[in-house]
């Protein structure tokens, strides 16, 4: 009996000083201050407590597979043009709602093998269906659909990553979020004024050297009027500005060719400079191919003018003189200098593969975390001390055994959230308080048990006995009910919401361990000290 | 100390009056979600803009409605909360006003109509971001710092914040409120940069239509799931029955919940869903405990009748049931009291739920039981609802 209690005690000791370990590491000192510190460097205060920003973002994933589809289009006009098979039209019919279906039309019967042989070549993610009257039908496989929608999401997670570092900002959350909804979850901790950092996130940076094939026109009515009312179909209006600084209302439409020479991908740097006027702009600087291509791009049309596009807008129009190799820049007007820097900054973190939309925001003033963690500490002491206080009045020494194990309780749920990195949320807290309440209900059953059987006339260690192995079944069954509760919680909920869940399942499993081997423990040491017949304070 | 011994309450005789009290809840709380208040759902439900504000002296309601009329803002709710020293008010738009395409557009336009004693080419220092305060120290660098000016200026503006947040509740009344710890040199150059308005953000709420779709289906597959789980787990450890009885019980629990703030006219939360699910398994862990009790008596009295077992069985946990659900009830009577503003609708659901979760236990789950088997006999089928395969 002795040795197995020191067994037992050994265990228990061993328990307290790992999960110690896991809530302070190997502390500096021994002052409150020191101890305080040690333990928020391992348990992380959410963003309702500390203060920040939660953004949610929608990807437009669509834009991703609009990209695809256009280019898919080009190859097909192009390889068709190049085995000399006629076609009247290649299109996407609906590409806002069905951006992965492109529909060939007129296409003649012989020219089918050619159109084969270029699917199976070039364009493999496409699946094709043969309608009537020479029409074909191609879609994107649904397994090819889904990976590059994931795949644009991914880069987006990427890309925002790259330009949040670069703000500054610290321990930043950036993860997908959701069930395949195509979303991102943004936590900016300390961040209470998202504006500037939402912008940043949200610029697509889709930079293209175009060539300008006409305007500035005044309004899209007048270059259309101008262009006999129809566009060339190589060719889009994109606005811009008439004059370098005119003000925004004052908006000029371009004809542009719809390939650019340059695309975003063959940016290798950009940096904030000035112009000759001491005007703050952006300079780039190309990749060696996509150097080449604006070299030859540029001698071909020496003479010509050309455009640089931002994010569908016509930022500089500029006369090509000579050939260029791999310079330009961007002022697009009136430029503050941390414009031009947020901008260059974005460049060089390179191109959302899709648009963003915000669908929440939340912001957290820094007053209100404070608040948070005055109310959340202090509803945490009053709840705790009356349980533990009403267990000692309630079942005298054998309420020592619950509160030791009760606190106990709390020291292994507090160092499982330091090895795990878990974030600790006003909810969070609540479920360290419900805990208490909860765990308490496993002393609670084997007490009651014990009375019972002490009441029907066993000796003192056999109703422990009894007592336990009793109340061990319904223990289990009512913990595994909350925890599946709490898991559930735990894939549904966000922020808040998860650090309840967290809290309240590693509560729970450390109550299984602290209100039967502990507390069992306990009573055995107890029983041991006593003479036989001696009664047990309970 | 021993509050409850050898009780000996006729639980399964009350059962009528069980009943009648469960229905009248119920039917009450359903009435008010259909016709009254409906369901109350919060700004993650319905999506919307919500701006917490604190004003440094006592709001005048009236103006701010006019206020927020004049700014094209007709919708608008304005409402105080927390205590009334506290100068709080919440701005609550429709979602109708929260645009999906410029989402923070009204509370943009909130904190404009709000803003007072406005200088063209000032900041105001009440909703000044740290980022803002340190490149205006920086810029003007009133200390004529060299090589270290970003680490001391980065000191101030935090020292600033702390101010203003942590000592004086996110509201400054006047730049002497900073003297004592703030620099004299920076102290003395903020009035050129920044100029104080009357009130302080304190917390703000943006949800947009798409996402209060989308949580509302969420959270209502959260607690089926939930429910359905415990229907597997006690159809597994004990007989079906006990399982529906379980669940039944439990889903009675949730609707009454509901319903009482539907009644009460409280805004379902995403932590209110949090609290409903915690409650499922609270509830849940009453429920098992009366049944692992029936399921062993039934082993011990094998001639005696269910409804006898399943009273003595009530009764030989009623100590227990009371006591825990006392001590839950007391902390989170602790959380509802003192947990603050952010909590109140979450521990109210468990306060409403712990009540009703461990009468419904008692007064809902085990009579359900017994009408099984007295169902069962009327058929002339085996009396036995008893689980014979106790694992």
């Amino acid at each position: 009996m002795q040795k197995n209690l020191l067994w037992r005690l050994i265990v228990i000791i061993a328990t307290l000083i790992v999960f110690l370990f896991g809530i302070f590491g190997i502390p500096q000192g021994l002052s409150g201050k020191t101890l305080l510190e040690a333990m928020t460097n391992r348990i992380h205060l959410g963003l309702d407590l500390r203060g920040g920003t939660h953004l949610i973002l929608q990807v437009q994933v669509n834009d991703a597979v609009n990209v695809d589809a256009q280019n898919a289009i080009e190859v097909l006009k192009e390889q068709l043009n190049k085995n000399k098979v006629a076609f009247s039209d290649i299109s996407q019919p609906d590409p806002q709602n069905e951006p992965d279906k492109i529909v060939i039309k007129g296409l003649p019967p012989e020219g089918r093998k050619t159109l084969l042989d270029i699917l199976s070549e070039r364009l493999s993610e496409y699946t094709y269906s043969s309608g009537t009257e020479n029409t074909y039908t191609l879609t994107m496989k649904p397994q090819m659909l889904t990976e590059l929608k994931n795949k644009a999401v991914t880069q987006a997670i990427e890309t925002i990553r790259n330009r949040i570092d670069q703000l500054g900002v610290s321990e930043p959350t950036i993860q997908e979020h959701g069930l395949g909804q195509y979303q991102i979850l943004v936590q900016l901790p300390g961040v209470d004024d998202p504006g500037r950092v939402k912008d940043i996130m949200q610029s697509t940076a889709m930079l293209e050297i175009k060539e300008v094939l006409g305007g500035p026109y005044s309004s899209e009515q007048q270059a259309l009027q101008e262009k006999g009312g129809v566009l060339p179909p190589d060719a889009i209006l994109l606005p811009g500005h008439a004059v370098p600084g005119a003000p925004p209302d004052q908006q000029a439409w371009y004809l542009v060719s719809r390939v650019s020479a340059v695309r975003g991908k063959d940016l290798r740097d950009a940096q904030p400079s000035t112009d000759e006027n001491g005007q703050p702009d952006v300079q780039f600087t190309l990749t060696g191919e996509g150097g080449q291509r604006f070299y030859n791009f540029t001698s071909a049309h020496v003479g010509d003018r050309l455009a640089v596009v931002l994010d569908n807008k016509v930022q500089e129009v500029a006369n090509i003189r000579e050939a260029i190799r791999d310079q330009g820049r961007i002022s697009g007007g009136s430029m503050t200098q941390q414009q031009a820097k947020d901008l260059s900054m974005i460049l060089r973190s390179g191109a959302l593969p899709a648009g963003i939309k915000y669908l929440e925001e939340r912001t957290v003033g820094p007053s209100l975390g404070t608040d948070s963690i005055r109310h959340g500490v202090m509803a945490a002491v009053i709840g705790m001390s009356a349980v533990l206080i009403f267990m000692l009045i309630y079942y005298r020494a054998a309420g020592v055994n619950a509160d030791v194990a009760l606190l106990l309780n709390l020291i292994i749920l507090l160092g499982f959230m330091g090895y795990f990195e878990a974030v600790l949320t006003l909810p969070g807290i609540a479920g360290v308080i419900l805990t208490v309440g909860m765990g308490v209900d496993s002393n609670v059953l084997i007490f009651e048990r014990i009375r019972e059987e002490l009441r029907n006339g066993k000796t003192p260690p056999s109703a422990v006995d009894q007592g336990f192995s009793h109340a061990w079944i319904t223990i289990v069954d009512t913990h595994v009910t909350t925890i599946v509760s709490a898991a559930i919680l735990f894939i549904f909920g966000t922020g808040p919401v998860k650090g309840f869940a967290v809290t309240l399942t590693f509560g729970l499993l450390a109550n299984l361990f602290t209100a039967v081997f502990v507390s069992r423990a306990i009573f055995d040491w107890v029983l041991s000290r006593k003479g036989r017949g001696e009664a047990l304070s309970i | 100390m021993e509050f409850f011994r050898n009780t000996n309450i006729d639980f399964l005789g009350k059962k009528w009056y069980f009943l009648a009290f469960s229905l009248i809840f119920s039917v009450a709380g359903v009435l008010s979600m259909l016709f009254w208040h409906h369901i109350p759902y919060g700004v993650d439900f319905r999506g919307g803009t919500l701006v917490y504000v604190k004003f440094s002296h006592t709001p005048d309601d009236n103006a701010l409605r006019a206020a927020m009329n004049s700014a094209g803002l007709h919708n608008a709710k304005i409402q105080r909360y927390d205590v009334p020293s506290a100068n709080k008010v919440l701005i609550d738009l429709d979602v109708r006003e929260t645009s999906e395409q410029a989402l923070d557009q009204g509370k943009a336009q909130i904190i404009n109509t709000l803003e007072k004693n406005v200088t063209p080419g000032k900041i105001d220092l009440n909703n000044a971001p740290f980022l803002t305060i340190k490149n205006y120290l920086m810029d003007k660098d009133p200390m004529h710092l060299g090589a270290d000016a970003d680490q001391k200026y980065t000191q101030q503006a935090q020292a600033i914040l702390d101010v203003r947040d942590k000592v004086n509740g996110g509201v400054l009344n006047s730049f002497d409120q900073l003297k004592s710890t703030v620099d004299a040199a920076v102290l003395a150059s903020l009035p050129d940069g920044f100029f104080l308005s009357d009130f302080g953000v304190y917390n703000v709420e943006i949800v947009g239509p798409q996402v209060g779709a989308q949580l509302r289906k969420q959270a209502l597959l959260a607690t089926c799931y939930s429910l359905a789980g415990m229907l597997v787990y006690l159809g597994f450890r004990f007989e079906w029955i006990y399982g529906v009885a379980a669940v039944v019980t439990v889903f009675h629990d949730t609707l009454i919940t509901v319903g009482a703030f539907s009644l009460l006219n409280k805004e379902i939360s995403l932590t209110v869903i949090a609290a409903i699910l915690t409650l499922i398994g609270y509830s849940n862990n009453d429920t098992i405990v009366v049944f692992d009790r029936i399921r062993e008596n039934i082993k011990l009295m094998r001639r005696e009748k269910l409804s006898d077992i399943v009273n003595r069985s009530i009764n030989q946990t009623l100590s227990r049931t009371i006591l825990t659900a006392g001590l839950t009830f007391l902390t989170v009577l602790a959380l509802y009291l003192f947990g603050g503003e952010v909590l109140r609708g979450f521990s109210l659901a468990l306060v409403i739920g712990i009540l009703i979760g461990t009468y419904s236990s008692i007064a809902i789950a085990a009579p359900i039981l017994v009408a099984y088997q007295d169902w069962r006999v009327s058929k002339g089928k085996r009396p036995a609802a008893t689980p014979v395969r106790a694992r």
